[in-house]
């Protein structure tokens, strides 16, 4: 076993290129005025870049010529095809079953034919397998139920988790956890409060934002449905203090609806990780890997209350969804709705193409997401951005011994020690770091973000938590063998 | 698979997130702790003579030179631009006598920087704070030269700025201009008011004897976030209070025994110290008020005038033990999980 050869030749990041227009003045005044509103212990304040989209109303993209929707887009195991090569479907027929409690189905996003099942390219996996449709041009549609608005008030809990499963809908924060594992709590643990996440607290994403200004009442409305499927009465809409036109509009229609309250957070990154999300409302702790269930919480995002609304109330399963298309190398920044499966190229060609030539290209948040090597992969569920920066600001830098300023423990939203980690992590002491609470990580960023030493130490984090993985499946390998 | 989007010319750079850095780098914090330093440093230029901008500079000139051979003998990257030599430099600079000959701080320096510092791996991994361990070798190797060049604030009026005609101890001219540091145990010290105290105006090391030059210095620091307000508070406090409960035969009142001595540079620039001194607030606090009873048991009961440097060195090797202790609590754990 070698594992010194470090996986991390170079450490590469991009330097947060300056705020266009005041924005940057305005974030300092919104972070004035969010003082006292509540929020978590540690974090950071990234600059937010989100000046470029957030006044853009969603527009639709334009359906592709072709699509590649992989059986894999959400946490789980993977959906099981149900169509074959040379299958004629329709616009939201069901083309992936589910394979187990937690997975997830998946839905034709465009009429056509399909024409190639197999390994394709992935955002987040490099390639998985997928089921690629070419287009007939006429976007027919199958609707997903036929339940008349009369009837929908009738929908008992159990009717709303099958259609919520039925129309695929995941997570829509980027995590994509199938949302009908959430409405089914088990026996004991029965939430009382839902929460919906508003947060958006990574830098450059808007597509939340345009959601509350534009469907606030869908948002609502979904979060009705959400809480009626498991019978809670109590309901929070959760949005950073520096959206105050998304808080506008919310606040107009929770007005009017009992049992659900607006709450301002504070602008903080990671005030959307949902543990540091309820632990800045409610003031419970989630227990470590534990999940919100276990403090008598659910939560989801407002993107995915939009999701269950048009599934429930107007039977279209998740075949689209809003992403925000920023970044410096981007000609023309846009909100898009987009249908899954689309490739991230056609996406880029719909915001007028490139400026400059992209030198890195992420799929998610600068400070969550995942480095593209190409644009044939295609927007997923998960995915809430397409963010192309220009070789000005990809810095490509090196990283020195850390210097033991503490700045990482104090941002540590899990209130690790990720100095610690990474120094174990670095020199392969795996199981040291596992004591030392690495599983805790939830990745977010905040301590590689303000380390002087650049140290990439959620990178080593990630390292780690693979290479424990492997030792666990050796392990388990020889159990099987001896046995 | 066809592109939509005319072909990418080069290849996208591909990394594990998160892929935006915050501003910070090392350089710029030590640059803060040494931009911090520059009124300390001016008030004991001042108060003592160009001779003592001389030491300074030699400091400095001797830590970084030091640091760079050191690091091209050993092959590694010469990191010498980051002013953490600097920073040792000045620190060692201000804990010597005014009237200290010229070789003393080319010897700390060097032991700073090769034995407390290079030896240990460099910047980061070093165990101790490499100036006091400068300090303490002088003290121990050159106890004449580190406890008697003490000079008159402003003793070179009528000389000259530059005079350097002091480096000798035991002549008559050196007697006319010399002075005893308040703290001193046998005899009397020279007659101070408080407000020569807190200016600065009295005998003492080059830069430990202003306590409002570095308190502006430590405010910058804490402005800054370069150091957590609690060991300042903390070593300053809890030297405080034990001085005020037991330290009645002394024959200085609590504020003299703060501002006079290293008792500020050391709180506020030394045991803030982020290689060398714990890493969470608690932790930081706990090893003020482990070096404030130190310095004040040192001061009232040990054989130097002086504890505050031992105090820290004592703090640094209990470092360790004290991160061990101190970590942050665990996300979703009520109480501390007990260390299995």
């Amino acid at each position: 076993m070698c594992y010194k050869i470090m996986i991390f030749v170079r450490n590469t990041t991009i330097r947060t290129p300056p705020e266009q227009g005041d924005a940057f003045a305005d974030q300092e005044k919104c972070r004035a005025a969010s003082m006292k509103l509540r929020s978590f212990r540690g974090g950071i304040h990234p600059r937010e870049h989100k000046r470029l989209t957030e006044n853009k109303p969603v527009e639709t993209c334009p359906c592709p010529n072709r699509v590649v929707i992989p059986l894999q887009q959400h946490t789980g195991s993977p959906a099981q095809p149900l169509v074959k090569v040379g299958d004629k479907v329709r616009t939201g027929q069901k083309i992936g079953d589910l394979t187990g409690f937690i997975s997830a189905a998946h839905h034709a996003s465009i009429s056509g034919e399909v024409t190639y099942i197999g390994r394709a390219p992935h955002p987040l996996t490099r390639n998985a397998v997928a089921v690629e449709i070419t287009s007939d041009g006429k976007d027919d549609w199958t609707p997903l139920h036929s339940i008349s608005q009369e009837n929908l008030a009738a929908l008992s809990g159990e009717d709303i988790r099958d259609i919520v499963a039925q129309s695929g809908i995941v997570g829509l924060g980027g995590a994509a956890f199938p949302t009908h594992v959430k409405l089914s709590p088990p026996a004991g643990k029965k939430p009382e409060l839902y929460i919906l996440n508003g947060a958006e607290c990574e830098p450059c994403l808007t597509c939340d934002d345009r959601l509350m200004r534009e469907r606030a009442k869908d948002i609502i409305a979904g979060l009705r449905l959400l809480m009626r499927a498991v019978g809670v009465n109590r309901g929070i809409v959760a949005v950073e203090s520096n959206k105050p036109e998304a808080i506008a509009a919310l606040k107009e229609k929770v007005a009017r609806e009992p049992g659900i309250s607006l709450e301002v957070v504070k602008v903080k990154y990671p005030q959307g990780a949902e543990k540091q999300l309820i632990n800045a409302l409610t003031g419970r702790e989630v227990p470590p890997g534990g999940l919100p269930m276990d403090v008598g919480v659910a939560i989801n995002s407002v993107g995915t209350a939009v999701a269950v609304a048009d599934a429930v109330i107007r039977g279209k399963p998740l075949v689209e969804r809003v992403i925000t298309v920023t970044g410096s190398a981007i000609a023309d920044p846009k909100n898009l709705l987009v249908r899954i499966g689309t490739a991230l190229g056609y996406v880029i060609e719909q915001c007028g193409g490139f400026k400059e030539p992209p030198a890195k290209i992420i799929v998610g948040g600068p400070m969550m997401g995942v480095a593209q090597y190409s644009l044939d992969a295609p927007v997923i569920k998960g995915t809430s951005g397409i963010i192309a920066f220009t070789q000005d600001d990809v810095a490509d830098e090196t990283y020195y011994p850390c210097i033991r300023c503490g700045r990482c423990v104090t941002v540590c939203p899990m209130r690790l020690s990720p100095s610690k980690l990474g120094i174990l992590a670095e020199n392969s002491r795996f199981v040291e770091a596992k004591q030392a609470n690495l599983m805790d990580c939830m990745e977010c960023g905040s301590c590689v973000y303000v380390c002087p030493a650049n140290r990439p130490m959620v990178q080593w984090v990630k390292f780690a938590k693979n290479e424990l993985r492997k030792i666990a499946e050796q392990e388990s390998r020889k159990k099987k063998e001896s046995a | 698979m066809e592109h939509n989007v005319a072909e990418l010319k080069d290849p996208l750079v591909v990394s594990v997130s998160p892929h935006f850095r915050g501003k910070d780098t090392i350089q710029r914090v030590m640059l803060d702790v040494v931009l911090a330093l520059v009124p300390a440093v001016a008030v004991g230029v001042y108060f003592f003579g160009g001779r003592t901008l001389w030491i300074i500079l030699i400091s400095i000139a001797t830590a970084v030179a030091t640091e760079a051979i050191l690091q091209k003998l050993t092959r590694k990257p010469i990191t010498v631009l980051d002013f953490s030599a600097v920073i040792t430099g000045i620190l060692l600079a201000l804990n010597l006598p005014p009237a200290a000959p010229y070789w003393l701080p080319v010897i700390g320096s060097v032991v700073a920087i090769a034995i407390a510092k290079s030896v240990f791996g460099g910047l980061g991994k070093n165990k101790f704070n490499p100036a006091l361990i400068g300090r303490a070798v002088l003290l121990l190797a050159y106890p004449i030269a580190m406890t008697k060049g003490w000079l008159k604030p402003l003793w070179w009026q009528g000389q000259g700025f530059f005079t350097s005609t002091v480096a000798d101890f035991q002549g008559a001219a050196f007697d006319a201009i010399s002075s005893a540091t308040p703290l001193v145990k046998e005899g009397t010290p020279d007659p101070f008011t408080l407000t020569d105290l807190i200016i600065g105006k009295v005998g003492g090391c080059i830069g430990e004897t202003s306590a409002v030059c570095i308190l502006i210095g430590g405010l910058y620091l804490l402005l800054r976030k370069r150091i957590y307000w609690q060991m300042p508070v903390s070593f300053i406090g809890s030297f405080a209070l034990m001085m005020a409960l037991f330290g009645g035969t002394r024959h200085l009142g609590v504020v003299q025994e703060i501002c006079a001595g290293g008792l500020m540079l050391g709180a506020w620039f030394m045991a803030t110290d982020m290689v060398t001194s714990p890493m969470t607030g608690t932790g930081q606090f706990t090893g003020g008020v482990l070096c404030g009873l130190l310095t004040f048991l040192i001061r009232l009961k040990g054989g130097y005038p002086e504890g505050v440097s031992y105090s820290i060195l004592i703090m640094n090797a209990a470092r360790p033990l004290i991160d061990l202790w101190a970590q942050p609590r665990r996300f979703g754990v009520r109480f501390h999980a007990r260390r299995s």
